[in-house]
């Protein structure tokens, strides 16, 4: 069984079908690309699964559970994270707290939960524990993006390329089971493209689902595992990247029909 | 002149503490309220009825008092969760103009335009606090200010602080990093509510009276212009900007110019300080503190740095 | 009370009441809803550009005219006056705009509103200590003795103010609707920088758009006098409500506006009528239809929902 899956997901703004009965399927430790010319709902599809906003119509199973109507905050807590088309990072706060951000709801110790109003009053005794678990694993993600050394600059002052990791390392340290970026290569250069794919790779080794909305096709091809095409809403195709390649549908989305 | 001078910081006291909780709520979690002055009113008759037609003591009427304020604030926090900036800040507007329609209108309660009287003081091992003996007040609220100052430092530099903080940079991606967010804003709400309900009780208390038209509009505004003034997310500037505002307001009668100088003044001066502070220092005099969670996690919490 | 056990013509007499009443609310909320749909921001100081707009129709039809004399003269003293009203006002809100909310276009959404809220605390005390606190009454310029009919009454000031904000609203719904610059603006509104790129003059458009806005909120504010009383406050609570009716309506939607306006004015009368509400909580009326449309509909009902983009 598929980790996670659509049941004719539908979100219609107004009378504009944006995405269109889809249905996706996503596998364990797999690493699926969604791509389709703009403008095809996949921000939409995005949105919809992650709980930033809700579908018309049809259903979103996380784990054999229906997650659809969940708020965003408990779609991130049953382990799915996300990362935003236009960057969406704590801009005026530090690329450290970026990080604790992420691992905020993570750190409930099972005694700090049943005894949270003591905890305040006695303050540190249990706080230490649950601090410490915010404080060692933000300090792990920032290892793994090699982003130690900007710890304690603002988030806007990084570059581009750093923003986008730090972005995911934010999104990773709600320790997911299925990640999704929403064009994590948009605005970078070959070389940091080069070293995305690297960077995605090794999350994918760490045993996380990761599913991604990609221009880049030499990204897309090189590293997914399928590849699900949309166009006007409705998926068009998907496959493994040499059966989309081959696509007459898909061709024809992305140049137009060929036979005029 | 001493006395007067000792009224004014009772004054700066009670607003100050109304205006920490507000700064909570505006400065830190970025949600403009204008309804802290129908909180403060609230809380100020919630404790006058209490100490006199039900004949509770200070105490336990000021601690019944917040707790009835924050559940105000828990109720006026809800339609925060669906609505943004301008939005709330009207439905906070509105929220204040009913509540003072209530109280004007609820006279088998409030008694009505006429207000309540002879509310008694507190009574402190045996101590009696009289409106007379100017000192003990001061000294009783500026202990309750410096409370209220450590309990919203422990609360900004908390987890929660930072949770609130992230909630004012995006919502959507503090959501997105599962945070509760509907939690952490009713809850500043409600927190920033209680605080001005126990400043209402000691208005109450100290005035030994409570009218209805003294919680209006202008009140919510000039306790916003104390948070404002000294720097949004910033503690003891707003303590400072309580000052600068009490003061300001207060140097009319001070130099005993009161009957040339009208109240009206005064309020033009409010309206000033927020246009020239908007336009040309948006930050406030002071400016906010960034607070360094990273630091604080390791110096306070985790003892890493000596 | 109930609706059923009410006389028709009394309740026809409510009716006229609402709708005169929410003819002003119309006007007012004309402007909040003109200036939201540009600048995504709620003018807090349009009840004082009401306000003052009223205390300068009232200064200038003194100055021009006596009106306890009557006759043709006095009726051309108020249309001047009307007329200067709106132009002193038309200048305020542009005067506003360009020192108040113009430097802060491109600051966080707090500050412009926070900067709304100090003009509007300016100008409320400065009318108050330049003309004083107490009320004053706009003599009619037309005899206003009240008309029966059919148990109804109606007075020609009634008459004059449905007439007025029915002209107001079609020729400004025309303006929008069919004008180049009424394009222009429904453009900005839609997309600033594209406007811009189109050749629009964005600033020259905002600054018409407070312009139209003032104006009719001038007109608002003679109606206002006319029919209540005129005094420093008269635009805070005014102001709120029409911002409500603008909200009620769909915010940035000009048809909404009206169409709130009507609903308040005649919820407010029928609620103090049928629902037995007390006069004392009359305003609290207005606020609750607020919260409720806030969260019920929070795009008001002439405006699908739209939720923010990600």
């Amino acid at each position: 069984m598929p980790l996670l899956y659509t049941q004719s997901l539908r979100r219609e703004f107004g009378g504009v079908v944006a995405v269109s009965d889809v249905d996706i399927e996503i596998f364990k430790n797999s690493i699926t690309g969604l791509i389709g010319p703009n403008g095809a709902g996949k921000t939409t599809l995005f949105n919809t699964i992650t709980g930033l906003d809700y579908p018309t119509s049809g259903f979103v199973f996380f784990k054999g559970e229906d997650i659809t109507p969940l708020p965003a905050y408990k779609i991130t807590r049953s382990g799915i994270a996300r990362t935003f088309q236009n960057i969406r990072l704590f801009k005026e706060m530090t690329v450290f707290e970026n990080v604790m951000i992420g691992r905020h709801f993570r750190a409930n110790h099972p005694h700090i939960v049943k005894n949270k109003l003591i905890n305040f009053i006695l303050g540190r005794i249990f706080v230490k524990q649950e601090e410490q678990d915010i404080y060692e694993s933000s300090l792990k993600w920032l290892d793994f993006f090699g982003l130690l050394d900007f710890r304690d600059e603002y988030a806007k002052n990084l570059p581009y390329g750093k923003q986008r990791e730090l972005e995911i390392a934010r999104a990773l340290a709600t320790e997911p089971e299925v990640l999704f970026l929403d064009e994590p290569a948009a605005g970078m250069n070959p070389q940091e493209t080069d070293e995305l794919m690297v960077t995605i790779k090794r999350i994918r080794d760490l045993g996380i689902t990761v599913v991604l909305i990609e221009h880049d096709m030499k990204l897309v091809m090189n590293i997914c595992d399928k590849i699900i095409v949309l166009n006007y809403g409705r998926k068009i195709a998907e496959g493994t990247p040499a059966q989309v390649q081959n696509n007459k549908e898909v061709i024809e989305a992305y140049l137009g029909k060929t036979d005029e | 002149m001493l006395n007067f001078i000792l009224l004014i910081f009772i004054y700066i006291g009670i607003y100050a503490i109304s205006a920490l909780g507000l700064n909570l709520i505006v400065g830190y979690t970025g949600l403009l309220s204008l309804c802290q002055a129908a909180f403060l009113g609230i809380g100020a008759y919630s404790a006058a009825v209490l100490m006199t037609a039900f004949h509770f003591g200070f105490w336990e009427a000021m601690f019944i008092s917040g707790i009835i304020t924050a559940l105000c604030g828990m109720l006026i926090g809800i339609p925060t969760l669906r609505l943004k900036g301008d939005y709330l800040a009207i439905a906070t507007l509105g929220f204040g103009e009913i509540v003072r329609n209530i109280i004007v209108n609820w006279d088998s309660v409030t008694k009505g335009p006429m207000g309540i009287n002879g509310i008694p003081g507190p009574e402190l091992f045996g101590f009696m606090f009289s409106s007379m003996d100017k000192i003990s007040w001061v000294i009783l609220i500026w202990v309750i200010v410096g409370i209220s100052y450590y309990f919203v430092r422990r609360v900004v530099r908390s987890r929660v602080g930072r949770a609130l903080e992230a909630i004012r940079e995006d919502e959507i991606a503090a959501s997105a990093m599962g945070i509760n967010t509907a939690k952490y804003k009713i809850g500043a709400f409600t927190t920033g509510a209680f605080l001005a309900g126990i400043a209402g009780s000691l208005f109450a208390s100290y005035n030994q009276s409570v009218a209805p038209l003294t919680f209006d509009f202008m009140m919510s505004i000039m306790i916003l212009c104390m948070v404002v003034l000294g720097g949004l997310g910033n503690n003891y500037a707003t303590v400072a900007g309580a000052i600068i505002i009490v003061i300001t307001s207060e140097i009319p009668r001070l130099f005993g110019i009161s009957h040339i100088i009208p109240p009206q003044l005064n309020q033009v001066i409010f309206g000033l300080i927020l246009v020239l502070m908007m336009i040309y220092r948006p930050q406030g005099i002071i400016g906010r503190v960034k607070l360094n969670y990273a630091k604080i996690l390791k110096k306070e919490i985790l003892n890493l740095e000596k | 009370m109930n609706l059923f056990n009410i006389p028709h013509n009394e309740l026809l007499q409510h009716l006229l009441n609402g709708l005169t009443l929410g003819a002003i609310y119309s006007l007012i909320a004309l402007g909040y809803t003109m200036v939201y749909g540009i600048l995504k921001f709620i003018n807090f100081a349009h009840g004082e550009i009401l306000m003052l707009g009223a205390y300068a129709g009232y200064y200038v039809y003194y100055l021009i005219c006596d009106p306890s004399q009557g006759g043709s003269f006095v009726i051309f003293a108020f249309i001047i006056s009307l007329l200067t009203a709106m132009v002193i006002s038309a200048s305020l809100g542009v005067f506003i705009e360009r020192v108040a909310y113009r430097p802060l276009r491109k600051a966080p959404r707090l500050a412009p509103l926070l900067s709304a809220i100090g003009v509007s605390i300016i100008l409320m005390n400065l009318a108050a200590l330049f003309f004083g606190t107490k009320s004053r009454k706009f003599d009619y310029p037309i005899d206003n003795t009240t008309i029966q009919l059919d148990g109804t009454s109606i007075t020609p000031n009634q008459i004059m103010i449905l007439a007025v904000g029915l002209i107001m609203m079609a020729a400004l719904k025309l303006f929008i609707d069919k004008s180049k610059l009424g394009k222009a603006m429904r453009a900005t509104s839609q997309n600033q920088a594209v406007a811009s790129l189109m050749g629009i003059n964005v600033n020259f458009i905002i600054s018409l758009t407070f312009a139209i806005g003032s104006a009719l909120a001038a007109v608002a504010g003679i109606m206002m006098s006319l029919e209540f009383k005129l005094y420093p406050t008269m635009g805070q609570m005014a102001g709120l409500k029409a911002f409500i009716a603008a909200v009620v309506g769909g915010i940035g939607n000009i048809s909404g506006a009206m169409l709130g306006g009507i609903l308040l004015g005649l919820l407010e009368t029928f609620g103090v009528v049928i629902l037995g509400i007390p006069q004392g909580l009359k305003d609290t009326i207005a606020f609750s239809v607020l919260i409720i449309i806030l969260l019920v509909k929070p795009s008001g009902l002439l405006i699908k929902n739209i939720r923010e983009k990600v």
